[in-house]
């Protein structure tokens, strides 16, 4: 079968691939198996009783993986949300880590404070997750005014965020700033068509988020958010607008929510299978797969061993994370303030 | 208090934080102000007048009116090594805020678990007895001391104005301060001159006295030290305390207080029910009950939504120093 | 300006007859005369505070004559004066808010120019910017959720109510509901002391409801016939299930911010004098005389009209009583309340 493809390929015009050598393809690709192998995860210990929760990205995988690949890690600075899994991989944080948060252990960054998928590192620069939709994009901006304050040049801040959170107050706030002051920040929507039960057409009285940028006197950019090299090659040239002092973009990638919105959630209540499974023919995940092996990137048995090692990474992650212990509950007090932060003091 | 120079100057307390941020920015080029009409207004009390000319537009940002992206982007510049002052323009505006203040600055830290922190003042004026209305005139203490991870401050005098404003700024963590729009040039005092801070959370005994403790902070602590002194010619001797800080709060100095005069009259001009009194009531309830020789006694604002701006409604709304002296004599008397 | 071609002597007079290009002129001296009257009575002592709408007139006196009273509502904000006096409040009530006396709509519990009228469709509105704006979505909803064919919302704000979150939120729901519903936004270029530039990187405003799917329009807000054109329009779309409109109105804040403002600490006396040249007070006196609707007679006569009318106003509500200290206890619930129940 992958003879026949690479027959086929010669004569084909060569895929864009916007400068990325085979290696980050593969990486990408990579990201992206490793982001729904993990969301899977996450889904099976819910359903085996060893998690109360987990929440989902598949079909976000092209434009985090890609989105990613554009994030210069030990310089930009990251502001996600919660639906950022494959993001927060491609910008370093480890399947280990990931489980830490799934299993809520005192090894995790937030030390099982936070939600599953409410990742933070410092290390690399991937800011503390809030589930208040929107909540984090006036961070991102203040963390670029940082940045810019800093007269730190090259650097820039990347923050994410669903359609339903286009319709707070504070999306409106954030952009508006942003403009104003034309700050090193990238507002990338991964439009998915649903805020939980809500699709787009209660959400807003016009599909297209990309075109309100105009009203805020920035750049509007729209991309197939199910194709990783359009959403990197776009999100590439946002940040780098950024980082030389061209202010401000709106990226939106138009992508789907193949799962429900969590574990908790029951998507059957308003959307129809038929929907899904149809939406399911636009996978990023086999598409990308079948792009590289349609150009020789990867040969079959590549893809086989990729997600073998995929797999075992995982297992691993999952046994280690697994066996480490909870936070104790002495924990619950640390931290509030620097000092104790007690109320009452004397 | 640490004071570097012993010299001192006299201020209202519109000066002290005129001051006090005057002093920040130039010390320290991480420090920067936001807010409504901050920069060529100078902010609406002209508390920062010329400080955009002084230190730039960069510094001295005049944000759109948003505020919810005022505390917000704050936050955002705290937890990248700024450190922002953020101004609400008047306390009655902050609630577009109260996400960014309660659900994100106070809970950064503990989220991250310490991996992130969000070193943080947000300023804003508040209170009546100036004619404000129902939006102009606000205490909103209440809304916030149930927070952990936050901190509130609301001084008197311009001392502490300074020596907390300081501390406030200094603090690793996020500070609501609140400054009394009342007392921004009723009341003068001398401030040190030099850096100088107090701490948070250690109230200040204005007043020994033998026969009541009143607890009180911003506005009131003037009228009730008024009314407290206009009784000694009567023969009763009342003790003032200024709480200065809201939360964190002097456990020590209110227990002292109460365990030698064996009685106690918290005032406050916010409302009563849930204010700051019921938790030092519930507090000297659980730890003094039995060193108390009377009820304890609140004297706040009315249940009702807000003061009004005709006079007769404000002047119903608020405790003036008679009324608060009525309520000592008839503590002390009991 | 626009509604008249001086070379060609025409005037778009939008269909307005005679009757009604006065009702909005004297309209617009009421207004400015009411506002200088707060002002004075400030500076008096008699009152702690007023607020400045001069440079709303013509864009508020036009908007006003788009509004069906008995029909729409009116969700205002606090430099509406000229507008809440188009729709039918008279300046003894604009006096009475400006009194804070018991006899005023809101009892004297709000800030001046904080009115509201039941009876003429017009919202009680808060000072915080953009909080009413949903309030008005709502009021569109509820409309509309009636079937109540013919009816609309017009909401107004400023400049700098266009950066509150609430203002966006608002414009999103209506675009989705597709609500009878008129976004006027009176651009007056200052938010306080924060020029637009400060406030938006885009300075026309009417370019976001493309964003959210609407009709965006804007127009000269110095001009009342334009306005009058534009916001009936929008308001005829909407009252006919033709969904939301935003429509922006270029205008200008001649005064201060307000009693307690000095503008001279953010911007000079030159270039408000420069937009005085505007002004569309006398611009449109200008205009009427040129096309005899009104001779200068006539407007000799209805200034002095206007001045005594508000001198009439001034005297009667500053003769009336405070509201009693035990009304700050009345309408908190329905019914008596105590927060604690015995």
């Amino acid at each position: 079968m992958a003879t026949k493809q690479r027959a086929a390929s010669k004569t084909r015009v060569p895929f864009e691939r916007y400068g990325l050598t085979d290696g980050q393809l593969v990486a990408i690709f990579r990201t992206m198996l490793l982001q729904r192998m993990l969301e899977n995860r996450g889904f099976q210990l819910n359903r085996q009783g060893k998690i109360p929760f987990a929440s989902a990205s598949e079909g976000h995988e092209a434009v985090q993986a890609g989105a990613a690949m554009a994030f210069e890690r030990g310089k930009d600075i990251l502001v996600p949300y919660y639906r950022d899994l494959g993001l927060a991989l491609g910008i370093g944080v480890t399947p280990y880590e990931v489980l830490l948060s799934l299993f809520a252990r005192a090894a995790d960054h937030s030390a099982g404070r936070q939600f599953p998928h409410h990742y933070a590192s410092r290390r690399l620069g991937l800011h503390t997750i809030s589930s208040v939709i929107a909540a984090q994009l006036p961070h991102a901006v203040g963390a670029a005014y940082a940045l810019k304050q800093s007269g730190d040049g090259g650097r820039a801040v990347l923050t994410t965020f669903g359609d339903g959170a286009t319709s707070e107050g504070e999306w409106h706030e954030s952009l508006n700033f942003a403009a104003v002051h034309r700050l090193p920040v990238v507002f990338l929507c991964e439009n998915n068509e649903w805020a939980i039960s809500t699709p787009l057409d209660k959400q807003m009285g016009q599909p297209d988020i990309y075109k309100r940028a105009e009203g805020y006197g920035i750049p509007g950019i729209v991309v197939d958010g199910m194709d990783a090299l359009t959403c990197y090659s776009a999100v590439r040239d946002a940040l780098a607008r950024a980082r030389s002092g061209g202010g401000p973009s709106l990226v939106e990638a138009k992508c789907y929510r193949f799962l429900a919105h969590t574990t908790d959630d029951d998507d059957r209540a308003y959307r129809s299978r038929e929907e899904v499974a149809n939406r399911r023919k636009d996978d990023p995940v086999p598409r990308f797969e079948q792009l590289l092996l349609e150009y020789s990137i990867l040969e079959g048995q590549d893809v086989e061993a990729l997600k073998r090692g995929v797999l075992e990474e995982i297992n691993e992650a999952t046994d280690r994370a697994e066996a480490m212990p909870y936070p104790s509950p002495s924990h619950l007090y640390d931290g509030v303030c620097a000092d104790r932060g007690e109320p009452w003091l004397g | 208090m640490a004071v570097v120079s012993t010299q001192s100057s006299v201020m209202n307390n519109v000066e002290a934080v005129r001051a006090t941020l005057y002093e920040a920015m130039k010390n320290d080029d991480r420090t920067l102000i936001l807010g409504e009409d901050v920069g060529a207004r100078g902010n609406v009390f002209l508390i920062t007048k010329d400080f955009i000319n002084e230190f730039g537009p960069q510094r001295v940002i005049d944000t759109p009116i948003a505020e919810a992206s005022i505390v917000g982007i704050a936050v955002g510049m705290a937890m990248e090594g700024l450190r922002p002052i953020a101004e609400i323009q008047f306390a009655d505006f902050i609630y577009p805020s109260y996400n960014q203040i309660v659900g994100e600055a106070a809970k950064i830290r503990y989220r991250s678990n310490g991996e992130y922190t969000c070193p943080l003042v947000i300023r804003t004026p508040y209170g009546g007895g100036v004619r404000g209305a129902l939006s102009h005139s606000v205490s909103v203490e209440a809304l916030f001391y149930h927070v952990p991870g936050l901190k509130i401050v609301a001084p008197a005098f311009p001392a502490d104005v300074k020596g907390l404003l300081n501390a406030s700024i200094d603090d690793p963590d996020p500070v609501l301060f609140l400054e009394h729009k009342k007392t921004y040039r009723l009341i003068k005092g001398e401030v040190p001159n030099g850096h100088y801070t107090i701490p948070l959370g250690k109230a200040n005994l204005l007043k020994e006295g033998s026969q009541l403790t009143v607890v009180s902070y911003g506005l009131y602590v003037h009228w009730a030290l008024e009314a407290a002194i206009s009784l000694e010619q009567e023969g009763l001797s009342v003790e003032v305390i200024d709480l200065r800080s809201i939360r964190p709060m002097d456990k020590a100095a209110i227990l002292e207080s109460v365990r030698k005069t064996r009685k106690l009259l918290i005032v406050h001009e916010d409302n009563k029910f849930g204010g700051i009194g019921a938790e030092i009531s519930a507090m000297v309830a659980e730890e003094a009950l039995f060193d108390l020789d009377a009820p304890i006694r609140r004297l706040a604002a009315p249940d009702v939504p807000a003061m009004g701006y005709a006079m007769p409604l404000e002047e119903e709304y608020m405790s003036s120093p008679g009324e608060m002296a009525d309520a000592m004599r008839e503590m002390v008397k009991f | 300006m626009a509604s008249t071609d001086i070379a060609t002597g025409t005037l778009e007079r939008y269909g307005l007859r005679d009757e009604q290009l006065r009702a909005i002129f004297r309209n617009m001296l009421l207004q400015r005369q009411l506002d200088n009257r707060g002002f004075q009575l400030n500076r008096q002592g008699k009152v702690p505070f007023a607020l400045g709408s001069e440079g709303h007139e013509a864009l508020q006196a036009g908007a006003a004559m788009a509004f069906n009273r008995g029909s729409d509502v009116l969700a205002p904000y606090y430099r509406d004066l000229g507008l809440c006096l188009g729709i039918g409040l008279s300046p003894y009530e604009i006096m009475l808010s400006i009194f804070a006396r018991a006899a005023d709509h809101n009892g004297g519990r709000q800030f001046p120019n904080h009115y509201s009228s039941r009876a003429a469709g017009l919202m009680s509105f808060s000072s915080i910017l953009a909080a009413h704006l949903p309030h008005a979505v709502g009021a569109a909803y509820a409309i509309k959720y009636r079937g109540e064919a013919g009816r609309a919302v017009l909401a107004t704000c400023g400049d700098g109510t266009t950066s509150e979150g609430e203002w966006h939120e608002s414009m999103n729901f209506v675009a989705v509901h597709k609500l009878p519903f008129v976004m006027l936004v009176e651009n007056n270029e200052w938010a306080i002391s924060t020029p637009l530039e400060k406030q938006m990187a885009e300075p026309q405003i009417w370019k976001r409801a493309a964003g959210y799917g609407m009709p965006g329009r804007r127009f000269n807000g110095f001009d009342p016939l334009e306005t009058y054109a534009a916001v009936k329009d929008a308001m005829d779309r909407a009252r006919s299930g033709g969904g939301p409109t935003l429509i922006e109105g270029t205008c200008y804040r001649y005064l201060a911010h307000s009693t307690d403002d000095n503008d001279m600490t953010y911007r000079t006396r030159e270039a408000v004098l420069e937009r005085r040249k505007q002004d569309p007070v006398p611009a449109f006196e200008a205009v009427l005389v040129e096309h005899g609707v009104l001779t200068p007679g006539d407007v000799s006569a209805m200034r002095k009209d206007v001045l005594r009318e508000t001198n009439e106003a001034t005297d009667a509500a500053e003769a009336l009583p405070y509201p009693q200290p035990a009304d700050l206890y009345t309408h908190i619930y329905e019914g008596a309340w105590e927060p604690w129940q015995s």
